[in-house]
């Protein structure tokens, strides 16, 4: 029997002892009861069940847990402190960019990986770097503002 | 003045919606549930001699539940005509037929693999053309559902004018696929004492009890439906459910055990309902100066197999027909046809995109044919307040579509950037841009007497900690329905929104306040609330312990006390229709809405000559809906509803073979990416109407009439070519160029 995969969720250690092929989004869901992460589509299409892997945005429908050994998985979970939440979470409240929240925790955790990685991002970036994640309600306006606020410097802001 | 009315609080549930804590059906696991699912036909029509369960399953471990196990096979919605499974006979592809259940989906599936069901193929209608030829026979004797006439004025003494002009066309829109992006799912405990209790994602949870209680004759108090939190629905919600809680129920039933049914997207898209495919056909009769005398409309819609909602779909459809307009003399014969397809249902907008569609592309044509601008011929027949609409009623909102339309194109620029196009488009070069418009109503509620027959109740009831809780069964799908009805309460009652909490939709807790359907929640809800609210401020006052000019602390100090010292606290308010209002079903006359949304829609469209690619560059969106209640919720429903009607109208193209879906994934049915949306300058008008809420009309479906036709209205301004039918691919546009070439 080889090692069980091992890695990190949300800055915790984490084993599930699954098989490693089982998919990274039914092992977050089904064993380590992270609901927040959602099934959308499970082909890699809409993007809700998006999480961070080492910072990067994938579709965890896709991914064996064998591929994250070792590696540091971000959901939505992970964003909040306590009750304090995300600058992007909280423009997205602020904001109107949830609307039935399905794709919600996908489009902050894309968002995520776009501020991440270009803190002041232009109207065509972050159109391109949300494009993989489907919305069916808000015609993704009050998403793009809400993505825009989020960059705003406010001093009382908590987590990022 | 109202405090919260006009603002633009935070969303009730948005705080678990960004941390992922919002709990929906797929989220929920009860002690011992089993997974179902369900063995569906792959031919259209046939009759069933035997379903066989193959080897290698070890069905004694399965749950089994076929049509034999059903007490009273039905799904109750209007003729009750659809089984709840296939008895004998399969009327379209993908209709349920045997249901399994089992702790291990992965077993399940191959179980369901195994099942073979033996059939007679039977002859089908698959398109709503042989439905109509009558090529085969798929419902009674000629097909027909339903058929509804408008008649008004004298249509055939307008033909014969002899200073007319006689316009015809044909349009046509395909189905659509609501894509919520959370699949449908639901839950069902069955016990002897207490019945059968469900939990999932829906729209009316009273429609579920209703199928509950018919298929199990139970009372209502054993047939218990709860709303968990829904991930879209878009009208793909409202009937489909019911099946979906039946089936969970009888598994649950027959096993002892929960079961939890969630449909995988491609189960999802090709087994349940779509956008009905409609063609219409336009004959009109218009004056050398542009005054429309006769309209002459046929407009037919594809309903599937079984009569579902198609013939409410159908009225609705039918009185839009002829629009925000004043035409003294109209026909529309109105027809719903079965094919052997799944049943199409309720989308956004319910049958008034179709019409609308056919109506504001051919007025086009009309303009082109009388050589006036798209936006003079909608100018010279707009529909005034105290003229009569198509089935004579008497327009009493505060309208003027004339001075909206002014507004629309000045916003937009319209005429400056038509002639910057015109100019650009003459130089050639691969692209084109073109400007369209289209200008609309869209009714408020129930069609006719719906809303008098429905006799919806909302209650109020104050909390032992003083705060108050509205109790309804309209449901929060993403729209809004939690926030708008706690700014409605919380006017009413003259204390905090955070004081109003909203009652998750049970119906052993809250009463029937209707469908959450038909663009009514806001305003024919929604003035409920704030009855039912300022009806338990009197009970309060009345016991004098509300002081006059009582702020908010002393309306929670009163509230609470009442509750600890006498008990319950709680008001109700029933639907009342207004006397003014009246309707023949019968002949199809009177007033078939309490009040209208108008608007007025422009596109701006490039089309690349190299790709046949047509592109929506920008988008202006000016509606009156009377009073916003939540300025920032209503420009999201009109962002969101425009961003479905672009998909409709450029992208979204259910492909059929055989009478199923052929393109049942998100990879080939292609809905807008945020890449594909333009910006959406959203404007309101806001007259306050008397029968809504602090003033406030219907909203969620109205963004979804205007964007198709204004689209294609902008790709005939841009390349000469007048598509007549959506969507518009690469590849309809390019058919379209090559015949106009010749």
């Amino acid at each position: 029997m080889a090692e069980p995969i091992a890695f990190r969720v949300n800055g915790r250690a984490c084993v599930p002892g699954v098989h490693p092929m089982r998919r990274l989004l039914d092992v977050l869901r089904e064993e380590l009861a992270l609901t927040g992460t959602k099934e959308g589509c499970g082909e890699g299409e809409c993007g809700a069940c998006a999480v961070l892997i080492d910072g990067a945005l994938v579709d965890s429908c896709l991914v064996p847990i064998a591929q994250v050994e070792g590696r540091e998985v971000t959901t939505i979970e992970g964003l909040a402190d306590g009750e304090t939440l995300g600058a992007i979470q909280r423009a997205f409240v602020e904001h109107g960019g949830a609307q039935c929240g399905i794709c919600t925790p996908g489009m902050i955790l894309a968002a995520k990986a776009l501020l991440d990685r270009v803190p002041h991002p232009g109207e065509p970036e972050i159109r391109e770097a949300l494009a993989g994640n489907i919305c069916r309600c808000t015609g993704y306006i009050r998403i793009f503002e809400s993505v825009v606020k989020a960059m705003e410097p406010r001093g009382e802001r908590g987590a990022p | 003045m109202p405090a919260f009315i006009g603002q633009s609080p935070p969303r009730k549930e948005a705080f678990a919606k960004v941390t992922g804590r919002a709990r929906y059906v797929d989220d929920v696991v009860l002690p011992g549930m089993i997974h179902g699912v369900t063995v569906r036909s792959a031919c259209p029509h046939a009759r069933i001699r035997g379903v066989h369960f193959g080897e290698g399953v070890a069905w004694d471990e399965i749950t089994v539940v076929t049509a034999r196990d059903i007490p009273h096979n039905v799904v109750a919605l209007i003729n009750d005509d659809q089984p709840a499974l296939a008895d004998g006979v399969i009327h379209h592809a993908e209709e349920p037929v045997v249901l399994l259940a089992h702790p291990s989906r992965a077993l399940l599936e191959r179980a369901r693999l195994a099942v073979r069901i033996d059939v007679e193929p039977l002859p089908a209608v698959l398109t709503l053309e042989d439905s109509l030829a009558r090529t085969a026979v798929a419902w009674g004797e000629d097909n027909v559902f339903k058929e509804y006439w408008i008649r008004k004025g004298d249509v055939d003494a307008a033909f014969a004018r002899p200073d007319v002009l006689v316009v015809e066309g044909e349009y046509a829109t395909g189905a659509q696929e609501q894509l919520y992006i959370e699949p449908n799912g639901m839950i069902a405990v069955a016990t002897p004492d207490e019945g059968v209790t469900v939990w999932g994602s829906m729209q009316c949870p009273y429609y579920i009890q209703k199928a509950l209680m018919k298929l199990f004759d139970v009372p209502p108090e054993q047939a218990r439906v709860v709303q968990l939190e829904t991930g879209g629905g878009f009208g793909g919600k409202e009937e489909y459910p019911s099946i979906l809680a039946i089936h969970a129920a009888l598994l649950a039933r027959k096993s002892g055990k929960p079961v939890k049914i969630v449909y995988d997207r491609a189960e999802d898209m090709a087994a349940t309902t779509k956008r009905h495919p409609s063609r219409t056909r336009h004959r009109t009769a218009v004056t050398a100066d542009g005054r429309i005398v006769a309209l002459d409309i046929d407009f037919a819609i594809d309903g599937g197999a079984y009569s579902t909602l198609s013939q409410v779909v159908l009225s609705r459809g039918c009185i839009h027909a002829s629009g925000p307009y004043d035409v003294e003399n109209v026909r529309v014969r109105a027809r719903a046809m079965a094919t052997n397809t799944p049943p199409h249902g309720a989308f956004r907008g319910f049958g008034a995109p179709q019409s609308i569609f056919a109506l504001e592309r051919h007025l086009d044509l009309i303009a082109r044919r009388l050589g006036l601008a798209s936006d003079e011929i909608r100018r010279r027949n707009f529909v005034q307040r105290g003229h009569t609409l198509s089935t004579g009623q008497v327009v009493r909102d505060d309208i003027d579509m004339g001075a909206m339309l002014e507004r629309a194109l000045s916003t937009c620029e319209w005429h400056a950037r038509r002639a910057r196009f015109a100019e650009e488009n003459a130089r050639g070069g691969p692209v084109r841009r073109g400007m369209g418009l289209a200008t609309f109503l869209h009714g408020t509620g129930f069609t006719g007497a719906g809303e008098k027959h429905l006799a919806s109740v909302v209650g109020a009831e104050g909390l032992p900690d003083g705060r108050v809780r509205v109790l309804a069964a309209s449901t929060e799908i993403g729209q809004g329905t939690s926030t708008i009805f706690a700014q409605i309460a919380a006017d009413a009652l003259g204390v905090a929104y955070d004081d109003v909490e909203v009652a998750t939709p049970d119906t052993r807790d809250v009463p029937n306040s209707g469908p959450t359907v038909a663009s009514r929640t806001c305003t024919i809800v929604g003035k409920l609330v704030e009855q039912s609210a300022v009806s338990l401020k009197a009970q309060l006052i009345g016991a004098g312990l509300l002081p006059p000019g009582y702020d908010g602390a002393q309306f929670r100090a009163a509230c609470a006390r009442f509750v600890r010292e006498r008990g319950a606290l709680r008001a109700t308010a029933e639907y009342v229709q207004p006397r003014d209002i009246a309707w023949d079903e019968e002949r199809f006359v009177g007033d078939a809405y309490g009040a209208y949304s108008w608007a007025v829609y422009v596109a701006q469209v490039a089309v690349d000559l190299r790709t046949y690619e047509a592109r929506v560059e920008d988008f202006w969106a000016l509606q009156e809906v009377g009073k916003v209640i939540h300025p920032l919720l209503a420009a999201g429903q009109i962002e969101g509803g425009v961003a479905q009607g672009i998909g409709w109208a450029l992208f979204e193209n259910v492909v059929w073979k055989d009478g199923r879906m052929q393109n049942d994934r998100m990879t080939d049915y292609i809905v807008p990416t945020s890449a594909d949306i333009p910006p959406i300058h959203v404007v309101f008008e806001e007259r306050p109407y008397a029968g809504g809420p602090a003033g406030a009309k219907g909203i969620g479906e109205l963004p979804m009439d205007g964007p198709a036709p204004a689209i294609a209205n902008a790709i005939l301004d841009a390349t000469g070519v007048s598509l007549t039918r959506v969507p518009a691919t690469p590849e309809a546009i390019f058919d379209a160029m090559e015949a106009l070439r010749g």
